[in-house]
């Protein structure tokens, strides 16, 4: 992995309580002593459900919000005490794209993608011209002079990573960018800050609720819960082996997963064969591998449920199959598929297995 | 009504005229400033300052409510202070100028409340000082809603005027009380009241055009 870019060391933020019962209340720990570090040209993932966080944690990137223990250093800026003087040419190198877009309703298309550059000092020349190249990127040229009023959910998102990358920044903070888009949209979106990531070799860190998101895009994913990251790795393998609850349930939103128990008592019914599940990823083994220890031992295997999708651009899923054979065959065709991957075998409609989840 | 009434109502309405734009001017400008103060350091905005926005609010509440007749002889000694005198077109204009500004400073930040705080955090995570966002985000993003508060001052005001005119301030109030009430000329009040209700008519009209401009929606 490259060298770090945001590295946060026992990041503590805490929030005064509010309202009435301000003197009895403790105060709230958004984000309670995280230390984790994001590598330059990666996409990196902080995925929790509402209130894990994860808003705080990226605010303390641009100092939005500043630390109340512990450090944050950004591109070898520690931002920790800085005034907020200082901390603003910080910001300003770090671009940050918002789940309602925030764009200025007053101004046009090209109108808002120019704001940063006027904070910025650019001349006005500079700036169109500049403008002008964003909006090509984002492949929104013939908009510029429209008013945010008149745009889809999808365009005003582009809207606003043309704006967040105007000033070349080398971060781009991306808080919820798709959770108010719908699916196609999302797709779109997330293929752009993938363009972003890999054209301009920006780092891109995305918040978000959505395993969609992450399973598509991020190389690498911290997951959140109660203001601690609980999981942290490579995206591929948090997702295939995941340790926490909240991971497995994250994993199970997304994934077809195992059948529960009311699927299975379906299949059963509609299945008179032996029902198993295999896991199926890079590490434990591939479909095609699967179906080569069945045809090997002779065994038909069905597929009754589950399906394959991809995890960091690498295969993983879970797939349910009915194997009908004779009994010997059948049992050497598990004890096959046992050694190329993970199996629960949840026996037969005659029969069925007591074996628990072995995940 | 008496043909040698015109020149006097025309005068009349010049003296309106003076005291109502002057107060529009002065406490627009300044109710505008003080507004921007209770949005800016209300708790959680830009510049929050417990202390700071507890004062400006109290100092609104207590002035707002005052009834403009009573408010313009309290502050009858401040009057002396700044204009030299406490009766007369420029006092009463004065006091119209403060009361404008803290009716004015209430509208203003109940209008700015309204600004997606989003819009706000935006342009902080792009730099910009506080200075510049009151400027380039929050004034422009409320600009609407803002014009049609400064119309709504407008007929305040001229309802101000209206009073200061009868306790001698002069103006169109003072005219139709002077000619028309008190001489039981009814036509000299209806005149007036026709004026009045032109000229508010015709702000409103403007107002409204310009706010809806300002809208971009």
């Amino acid at each position: 992995m490259s060298e770090t870019i945001i590295s946060f060391r026992d990041a503590v933020k805490e929030f005064p309580a509010r309202g009435r019962a301000r003197r009895r209340t403790k105060p709230v720990r958004a984000v309670d002593g995280v230390t984790l570090d994001i590598a330059a040209g990666e996409i990196f993932g902080v995925i929790g459900y509402s209130g894990a966080g994860k808003s705080t944690l990226v605010r303390l990137v641009n100092a939005l919000e500043t630390t109340t223990a512990g450090s944050v250093v950004v591109d070898g800026t520690d931002l920790t005490g800085l005034s907020e003087a200082r901390l603003r040419p910080v910001r300003a190198g770090i671009g940050m794209i918002f789940q309602q877009f925030n764009l200025l309703r007053s101004r046009t298309v090209a109108g808002n993608v120019a704001y940063p550059l006027e904070v910025a000092g650019w001349s006005r020349a500079d700036r169109d011209a500049r403008v002008a190249e964003l909006l090509d990127f984002v492949g929104l040229s013939g908009k510029a002079a429209s008013y945010p009023s008149a745009l889809s959910g999808g365009q005003k998102q582009r809207v606003g990573i043309a704006r967040a990358l105007a000033t070349s920044p080398t971060i781009l903070l991306a808080d919820e960018a798709t959770s108010a888009l719908d699916p196609e949209t999302t797709a779109d979106v997330l293929a752009l800050l993938q363009r972003v990531n890999r054209e301009l070799g920006i780092t891109v860190v995305v918040i978000t609720h959505e395993m969609e998101v992450v399973r598509s895009i991020c190389h690498r994913v911290a997951v959140m819960e109660r203001g601690r990251v609980v999981e942290l790795g490579d995206a591929y393998q948090v997702f295939s082996a995941p340790r926490q609850p909240v991971t497995r349930r994250f994993v199970a939103s997304a994934l077809r997963d195992a059948p529960s128990t009311a699927v299975l008592d379906r299949l059963r019914a509609r299945h008179p064969g032996r029902i198993v599940t295999v896991r199926i990823d890079e590490v434990a083994g591939s479909s095609a591998q699967v179906m080569g220890v069945l045809a090997e031992r002779g065994v038909a295997g069905t597929i009754v449920y589950g399906g394959i999708t991809e995890v960091a651009e690498r295969p993983y899923g879970s797939l349910t199959l009915e194997l009908v054979g004779d009994d010997a065959a059948v049992r050497a065709a598990l004890d096959g598929l046992r050694a190329v991957t993970a199996v629960v075998d949840h026996g037969t409609a005659a029969a069925p297995a007591v074996e628990g989840s072995d995940r | 009504m008496r043909p040698d009434l015109v020149p006097l109502l025309w005068e009349a309405f010049g003296q309106t005229m003076f005291m109502v734009l002057i107060t529009l001017a002065v406490g627009g400008f300044l109710g505008l400033l003080l507004g921007l103060g209770l949005y800016l350091s209300r708790p959680g905005n830009l510049l929050a300052s417990r202390g700071v926005f507890a004062v400006l609010n109290v100092a609104v509440n207590i002035v707002r409510p005052v009834p403009f007749l009573i408010f313009l002889v309290a502050i009858g000694p401040l009057t002396r202070a700044f204009v030299g005198t406490t009766i007369g077109m420029e006092a009463f204009t004065f006091a119209m100028c403060i009361m404008a500004t803290f009716v004015f400073a209430r509208l203003v930040e109940q209008n700015l409340v309204s600004i997606d705080p989003g819009v706000i955090e935006a342009a902080r995570a792009m730099g910009a000082s506080p200075l510049r966002i009151v400027r380039t985000v929050v004034v422009p993003e409320a600009l609407s809603p803002l014009v049609l508060g400064y119309t709504f001052l407008f007929v305040g005001v001229l309802d101000m005027s209206a009073i200061a005119g009868y306790l001698g301030g002069g103006g169109l109030g003072d005219f139709a009380i002077v000619y028309g009430y008190r001489q039981y000329d009814w036509a000299v009040t209806a005149i007036v009241v026709v004026i009045i209700i032109v000229i508010v008519q015709l702000v409103q009209w403007l107002g409204n055009s310009l706010a809806r401009r300002a809208l971009r929606r």
